[in-house]
Order: structure tokens, then sequence, then C-alpha cells
């Protein structure tokens, strides 16, 4: 593992408004996260992991608080600078996949790989989520595991220095889910990626680096396995 | 970006009904442009053409009768190029097996045969033979009206001398597009005929041997014509001259030129009115379709697409929807353009039709609707890239209701949950709402402008004819005559009322301003002829002074207590002021009245008359027309019911027409709005409606919450629809006003019930298709995800 810190998280609050109401989501987040690491983020919901993530992927900006991705000052970035940073260094993988239901799976990888600076071609992309023979099938035509890996190839094939997930097999079935979890653990390990994965799902824990847990918008205990489980292993 | 492109296409197919829908719209705002646009460039440019060709002449007079060497004096006026002299001659016609009397008017033609101008275009048959003195050509719309070929024979009258003459060619003339009879307001081809033959010999019939009647000019490109008028005026006065004039106040040119004028009032309104609406609905529908697309946008951006590309990505999209609709309107345009063209081609009688698109008519289209759509859309996905992507991927924050107002008002006893369902989706997006409204109210009254014309017509000829013009009949004599004469006509049998008129040619001035027309002198009190104010009721005339039509005393910015100047164009041609005494309101021609007597003591004559208004019982027609005929002292007679029947001919083939076609693409318009509204009302609300349908609400109720508020919508857009419907057809009502008649604003019921019938049928058509989706609705996937 590498040692240098990727992240760097000081003091982070965000408050944001729904409709009349005013949410106070995270209210001051330290941590740290290391270069090739696979760290599950695990706490409730409602407990501001989405926004921690979301703000990590520069999708969101802090209220207050420091946020650095290597010399990139996120928490006082402009859109422009946010964007070209998702463009080059973040992969996100979301609950509900979010695949453009009009591009079939190679496609949907493809408007990822068109606007990256090293990507690997689409099919590689997909070949290592094992959907090579599903490469042409639009997203209504694949099963929701199927889609979540098409997800996951698309956020691998530009190489991405970190892969955000967000509940990614909070839509699926314990089977499915571990298919779609073995593949992060082996993007993680082939790649070198370092792997943020949100979930409330306390068995998915097992197969992390670190487990960090959040509630009620701070980070609480931090636990360090000594040994990650294969993905294989887990069940819930 | 060919991903993205590919996406760009499979989302045009995927939402290819909206596609249609907006793209119809358009195609309904840009056909209308296309087509008015290029049937007037190519009437105008056909015109011009066909005068160019036929050598039209630029000034023209008449008058008693002058030598021809007074030619070469014309010709030293500077500016003069061609000079052509003719005898010009009223006759009467005897058509075999037609007994309704026909006046006509005969033309010479140059013993060699060729005119120098106003030469007659031939359509079929031949040119005159030099020395053959009875052949004739007769002009096409009098041909066919009566089934004349080359060959026939026709009877004349001339000058009390019955003549025969052969027919040997039919032609066109510039000088009669228009060929109305003296005494008539319209054309009426059954009853007037211009005839053209050998000068021998009608210069022998009217005592015009080396004499003319009438002159023509054309001018070189330095000339300043209205010196060569005056000129002309001086050199010709002694001779009994009625006074030069340019091309401007001949009056088939004048009538053709205030037709095209017509025209183009309708080729620049409906199409502004058309296009701006159809534009605007674009945008109304660009916005909401985008902000359908909120989450996709927010993913785009995730992956870190740029605003730009984003931008780009849904510009494209909305490029080909704007361009499919225009190139289909620009294509619907030309064929309607064609089509209308040809149709007021034939009824021109114009010798051929040059189309004409002009590359500035179809760049204005493309660039316009492309402007707007293409800055509507930035505007709208601008709006959505602002967002934060987490935030716009997110559904949006459930927004913020509250009761509406009837509730708030303690109503809501009154209302069941869907009705309150409706009314608070409505307040709750005031502005949708009225921007829908506007749609909608649009969409009314798009269809209200195309077909009040019709209404104003009806109005326009019921006041005019059972009005003010009450005679069945208007006998012109050839001369002013004693008013003596008006006994021998009441004493002819079925005639009921007989009224005197002198009608003095004069030209009317107030200071730089003129008009060349006549002033009418009518029996004081007469029953027949009556002149009305704007309220229809009669304005007596005064004892001195003269009673102008409004449009006239606007056109000579004269007011009543003014002194209006009039050079009258006949005899002495003296100069008179004569004072404005009031105001008269009519609906067709111009005119300026006088009492006969003081109009007879103005010419210092004794009570004279020139015209005759009778009253004559219907089943005598035909016989007091004959017996009319037979009078040497009768020009013409013109009988009200062929009048009217000419004008709704001329109005029937030109506005009326016209307004249909308008009227169709109205109706498209209004439909592409309506569906749009309930379309993307559906892709807005279908994942809550089929949350409804899982918690156990019936097809038929969640269709009442879609449909209900399409329904409450589309009536709360009624009356200001309506209003702005009046509105419009207030603005093209004053935009048509001429001196050839002017269309009253009159909206019948029927105007508004056809707006709504057409809305309705919208509504129902479309509420048909909205079911049939609400049936198809995806309950499963809405529990599925979350948005």
């Amino acid at each position: 593992m590498d040692t240098a810190s990727v992240f760097r998280v000081r003091g982070l609050r965000k408050v944001y408004r729904m409709g009349e109401v005013e949410v106070h989501a995270l209210r001051g987040v330290d941590l740290d996260l290391y270069g090739g690491e696979l760290v599950v983020v695990l706490g409730p919901s409602g407990s501001g992991k989405s926004t921690l993530l979301n703000i990590l992927g520069g999708l969101d900006t802090a209220s207050d608080g420091e946020v650095r991705y290597r010399d990139l000052d996120l928490t006082h970035a402009d859109e422009a600078t946010l964007t070209d940073y998702r463009r080059r260094h973040v992969g996100f993988v979301f609950q509900f996949y979010n695949l453009i239901p009009s591009l079939t799976a190679r496609e949907n990888v493809a408007a990822v790989t068109e606007i990256s600076d090293s990507p690997m071609a689409p099919e590689r992309a997909l070949a290592l989520v094992q959907l090579q023979e599903r490469m042409d099938h639009f997203p209504a035509q694949l099963s929701g595991g199927e889609q979540q890996r098409v997800a996951i190839a698309r956020a691998i094939a530009k190489n991405p220095a970190v892969l955000l997930c967000d509940e990614p097999t909070g839509a699926l079935d314990s089977t499915t889910g571990i298919v779609v979890l073995q593949t992060l653990e082996r993007a993680n390990r082939e790649l070198g990626t370092t792997t943020v994965l949100i979930t409330h799902n306390a068995a998915i824990a097992a197969m992390a680096d670190r487990v960090l847990h959040i509630a009620d918008g701070r980070v609480g205990e931090v636990q360090h396995n000594e040994r990650r489980r294969p993905a294989s292993e887990l069940s819930w | 970006m060919r991903a993205l492109n590919r996406k760009l296409w499979r989302d045009l197919w995927h939402l290819r009904g909206m596609v249609a829908a907006v793209a119809l719209v358009l195609v309904g705002g840009v056909a209308t442009y296309i087509m008015s646009l290029s049937t007037y460039d190519s009437l105008l440019f056909t015109r011009q053409s066909y005068y160019r060709e036929q050598r039209f002449a630029e000034v023209f007079a008449s008058l008693k009768r002058a030598p021809q060497t007074l030619r070469a004096r014309i010709a030293d006026i500077p500016g003069v190029n061609r000079i052509q002299t003719r005898v010009v001659a009223s006759a009467r016609l005897d058509i075999p097996g037609y007994h309704e009397p026909v006046s006509a008017r005969l033309i010479s033609l140059p013993g060699s045969g060729q005119a120098l101008l106003n030469v007659p275009y031939l359509r079929r048959g031949r040119l005159l033979r030099a020395g053959r003195d009875d052949e004739v050509l007769v002009n096409e719309a009098f041909a066919e009206a009566h089934g004349l070929a080359p060959g026939d024979r026709i009877a004349a009258v001339v000058n009390g001398r019955r003549r025969q003459l052969r027919i040997v060619g039919v032609v066109l003339s510039p000088e009669y597009i228009y060929q109305i009879a003296p005494g008539a307001v319209f054309p009426d081809f059954e009853h007037y005929g211009i005839l053209w033959t050998g000068r021998k010999a009608l210069a022998a019939a009217y005592d015009m041997e080396d004499a003319f009647n009438d002159v023509a000019l054309s001018l070189y490109a330095d000339a300043s014509p209205q010196d060569v008028v005056e000129r002309l005026d001086r050199l010709l006065a002694r001779y009994g001259g009625r006074g030069a004039y340019l091309r401007k106040d001949q009056l088939s040119h004048r009538f053709l030129s205030q037709e095209l004028r017509g025209l183009r009032t309708m080729a620049v309104v409906f199409p502004t009115i058309f296009l701006g609406v159809a534009v605007f609905l674009l945008n109304v529908i660009l916005n909401r379709l985008i902000n359908t697309q909120r989450q996709q946008i927010g993913i785009l951006k995730a992956f870190g697409y740029r605003d730009l590309e984003v931008g780009r990505h849904y510009a494209a999209l909305v490029l080909c929807i704007v361009l499919l609709g225009t190139a289909l309107g620009i294509l619907a345009g030309i064929w309607l353009g064609k089509l209308l063209s040809a149709v007021y081609t034939d009824f021109y009688r114009f010798p051929f039709l040059h189309y004409r698109l002009e590359p500035r008519v179809v760049a204005g289209a493309v660039l316009f609707t492309l402007a707007t759509g293409i800055v509507g859309t930035l505007y709208a996905v601008r709006r959505v890239v602002r967002l934060p992507p987490a935030e716009a991927m997110r559904p949006e924050a459930p927004p913020v209701y509250r009761p509406s107002l009837i509730e708030r008002l303690g109503l809501q006893r009154l209302l069941s949950q869907p009705t309150r369902m409706i009314a608070r989706h409505l307040e709750r997006h005031p502005l949708k709402t009225l921007l829908s409204l506007a749609g909608l109210a649009a969409a009314y009254g798009i269809v209200m402008v195309a077909n009040f014309q019709e209404d104003a017509i009806h109005y326009m000829i019921d006041v005019q004819y059972s009005m003010a013009q009450r005679q069945d009949m208007t006998v012109m004599l050839t001369e002013p005559v004693s008013h003596r004469a008006l006994y021998s006509l009441a004493s002819l049998r079925g005639v009921r009322q007989v009224e005197g008129m002198r009608s003095v040619p004069a030209r009317l001035r107030h200071g730089h301003y003129s008009h060349r027309g006549s002033i009418q002198g009518l029996q004081p009190g007469g029953d027949l002829r009556r002149v009305l104010d704007g309220d229809l009721q009669r304005v007596p005339l005064p004892t001195e002074g003269v009673v102008l039509t409004d449009y006239l005393a606007d056109m000579l910015h004269l007011r009543p207590g003014d002194s209006l100047t009039v050079e009258v164009l006949e005899g002495e041609r003296p100069v008179l002021e004569v004072p404005v005494a009031g105001l008269t309101s009519e609906y067709l021609g111009v005119s300026a009245y006088m009492r006969r007597q003081a109009l007879n003591r103005l010419m210092k004559e004794g009570d004279r008359v020139n015209g005759v208004l009778l009253a004559v019982d219907r089943e005598r027609h035909p016989q007091v027309y004959r017996q009319l005929e037979e009078m040497p002292a009768v020009a013409a007679t013109v009988v009200r019911a062929s009048a009217v029947k000419s004008f709704y001919r001329t109005m029937q083939e030109t506005i009326l027409f016209f307004s249909s076609v308008a009227s169709a693409l109205g109706a498209i318009i209004a439909f592409g709005v309506v569906y749009n509204s309930a379309r993307i009302a559906l892709s807005e609300r279908s994942r809550e409606l089929a949350s409804l349908r899982v918690l156990g609400f019936t097809h038929g109720e969640i269709a009442y919450i879609l449909l209900g508020e399409l329904a409450l919508l589309v009536l709360m857009a009624a009356p200001p629809g309506f209003l702005f419907g009046r509105f419009l057809c207030a603005y093209l009502a004053d935009a048509f006003r001429s001196d050839l008649y002017r269309v009253p604003l009159v909206l019948e019921a029927h105007t508004y019930a056809f707006a709504a019938s057409v809305v309705l049928v919208s509504v129902l058509l479309s509420g048909f298709m909205m079911w049939q989706r609400l049936r198809r609705l995806d309950l499963v996937a809405v529990l599925k995800t979350r948005e």
C-alpha cells in the first residue's frame, strides 16, 4: 500500500436545504485516505456518508472545512476545476447505476473513455467486469447486477486514481451483490485504484483495509482489518 | 463524442412523439411564412416582368378630341420616350345566346398591328391584320365568361350604329388586369369586356380620323414624372383633357397594388404571429423537456463532461428538431406558395408565373428558428448545469406545496383529493402555469385571426348594399342631361323609385395631399343612396359644402370646417374651394358627397344628372335592363346583384383562400400546443401518477388528475385567448385599411366557437393519446428506482 495521503479532510461541514428544512449532513469530519487502499465507510442512512462521497468526488462543495486531493484544494475549487478533477481522477459507481438508457453497455463506457486522457479500451473494461458477452446490450436488457458491473466498468475504464462507490450493492440481492463486490475487489487489486465504498451493510466491512464508522455527520470509530476477507466469503 | 452522438440519435428516436409535435408547430409557422412571402415576391416579380414585356405605359391621359399633329408637341416634353395615341370608345355588345346587356370598351390598335405601349399579350388566335376592319381581339376573362373563341362573331352598337365584329384573338393586357366598368366597384367579366380593334374603323365610327382621345407615354429613366404630367395636362387642356395621371393612379394598377398590399399585410402579419407563437411554444416545450433530462445531465457532469459540452449536446438535440421542423416547413411552404401563386396568377390573369423564393426569405426562417431555438435551449440547459451534479442526480426536493387559494378560502370540502392536487400543482408552479396559459391562449387567437375576415366581409357587404347603396341598378349616362330625363326612366314598367345623381371627376386636394376621384352630387333626402356615419345613422347633406368618407379625410388631412380644393377634370375644369361639412363612415371605396343642386351650382350648370339609381321589381329586372340598353344616352348599367356576386368572387379567391390556408396551419399549431402541454405534463408526472396507481387509484382517477389539469388550463386560457384573438383581428383590420375598402372589426359568435372547437378537438385527441399512454404506465419500475 502506498503510504502517501490521497485525500486529506479536516473539519468538513455541509449544510443544505431540502425545501424549507435545513439539513446538517456533515458536522466536522476529519480523515485521510491513502493510495491503493480499499476503505469501507459504514453508517446508517442519513448519517452523511453519501454527502461525504459527493464532496470527495467533486460533485458537491463543502460548506466549511478543508478537503484536499493530493495538491488540489477541492474546498475552494471552481466549477471548471472540479469538472476537470472528476474527468481525470475520479470514477463513480452509484446505487442506482445511473447508466444512460439510450446507450449500450459499450457506449456507456465509451461516453467516459472518450473524454479521458489515458483510458483503457471499453472492451477491456467490460472484460474486467466479465461482461464481454453483453457489450451491445442496452441497460434495459441487463439485470441489476449486470447494470452495476457496466457502471463499474465505466468507472474504472478511465484508469481513475480513486473509485467512489455509493451503496453499489444497495439495490441488489446478496448473490448478485457479491459478484459486484468481487469486481470492485479485483479492480482495486489489479489496478491499484484507491477505492471508497460506502454502505449501511456491516457485512461488507470485512473486505476493507480500513472501516470508517460514520454516524450523525461525524466519523466515529476507525477499524483496521489485519486481513481483507475476499468478497466471495462474505454473506448477508 | 461518438457515444454522445449516438445518445442524441437514440434520444430523438425515443422522444419521437414529442419531436414530431414540436416540429409540427414549427412546420405551421415556417410554412405560413414561406408561403406568404414567396407568393408576394412571386406576384410582384411576375407583375414587373409582365409590365416590362408588354411595355405598360407610365403616364396616361384621356381627352375629348385632339388632332394627331399634337403628337409632335407631346414628344417635345422632356423625358417622354414612347407615345401611344389611341381612340377609346364605349360600346354595347350583343352576344349570341346571352340576353343581358353587355357593355365594352373599344381600344384602337395601330394599323400596323403592333402597339408601341400597352401591348396585348396573345393567348389564342392571332393579332389583327391590317385593313381588316371587322376584326377584334377580346380580353380573356370576358371571352371565358361567354365561351367566346377566335372565329366567333359578335355584334356591337358603336356610336348608335350596329356593326358585326369577328373575334380573331384572345388576349391579356397589363392595362386591364383589373377591368372595372365605369360606376362599378369590382370587376364583372360577364357584363363588361375590353375589345381591341383596328384604328381606322374605330376612328371612322367616332369621327376621330387623324385625331385621338387617349394617350399613353413611357418615360426615360431620368424624367421627372410629375413634370411630364403637368406639361401634358397644359397641352391637353384645350382639347378637353380630363387630367393626365401616373401609373400609380391608373385604375387597374392601383387596384392590383392595393390587392398586393393587402396580400403583403397578410404575408407579414400572419407569419409574424404564427412564427412568433411557434417559437414561443418551442421554448416552453424545450425548457420542460430539458428539465426532464435533469438526471442525465447530472450523470454527464459527474463523469467530468464540461458545461459547454453538455450544452452543446442538448443544443444539437434541439438543432435537429428545429432543423427538421424548419426543413419540412420550408418544403410545405414552397408547395403551398406555388399553389397560392398559381391561384393568384389565375385570378389576376397574369400570362405567366415566375415563382420566386428569395434566399433571404429562407435564410430568415432558418436563422430565426435556429437562433431562438438555441438561445432557448442554452437558457434551459444553463439552469440545469448550474446545479451541482450531486443535486442534479437527486430527484428534485419535494416542492413546497401549500393549500391552494380555494382551500384557503375555506372551500376545500368542495374539492376532492385529486382536484386539490390539480389546484395545488397549478398554484405551485405559477410561471409554468402562466406559460402554459399563454401558449394555449395563443392557440385560440391564432385560429380566430385566420377566420374573422369572413364575418367582417359579410357585414361589410350587408351594410354597403342593404343600407347605403340600396338601388338595384346604377345607370351611367354618356353625358350630363337635364334632371327631367328621370321622368322617362321612372315611367318604365317595374321601376319603383328613381334618384338622379351628378358625378364630377375631380382631383381633390388639400395642401400637398391629393386624391384622384370624383364628387358625387346626390338627391337630398334620397332613399336609395344614403350617406351613413359610424353608427349607421344617416348623415344629412348640407345645403353647401361636401361630406367626405372619413378615410379620405384622413388621407387628405382634412377635418370638418377645413376647405377642400376641387380641381374639376371635365368641361371648363374650374378649380373650386368647398368647405368640408361633415364625415361619413363607409367600408367600400372613398367618396366626396354633395347635394346635387349645390354641385351643379358650383359647376354653373342647371340641375343636371349623369347617373341614375333605380329600384326595380325583381321580376322585371331583365326587361328594364333591356330597355335601358336600347337608350343611346346610357353608357353602362351596373346591377347590384352581380356586383355583390363579383365582390364575393374577388374576396373568395384572394383573401378568403389565404385565410382558409392560414386557418388550417393555425389549427395545426393549436393542436401542437395542446398535445405538447399534455405530453410534457405526463412525462413530468408519470412517476407520481404511477405511485398513485400502486396505491390503488384507478386508471380513470389518475387520468383525471392529468387531463383535468389540461382541461382546467384550456378553460382558463379561453378568455385571454379570445381577447388576444380580438386584438390580432383588430390589428389585421387596421393593417388592411385602404381606399378600396376597410374591413370592420366584426367578430361573430361562430368565430369564437370555431376557435374553441379547434382547441376542444385538440384536447380530445391529445386526451385520448394520454389515456392510452397512462394505461401503459410501468408500476413496478416506480418501486424499484428512485427516479
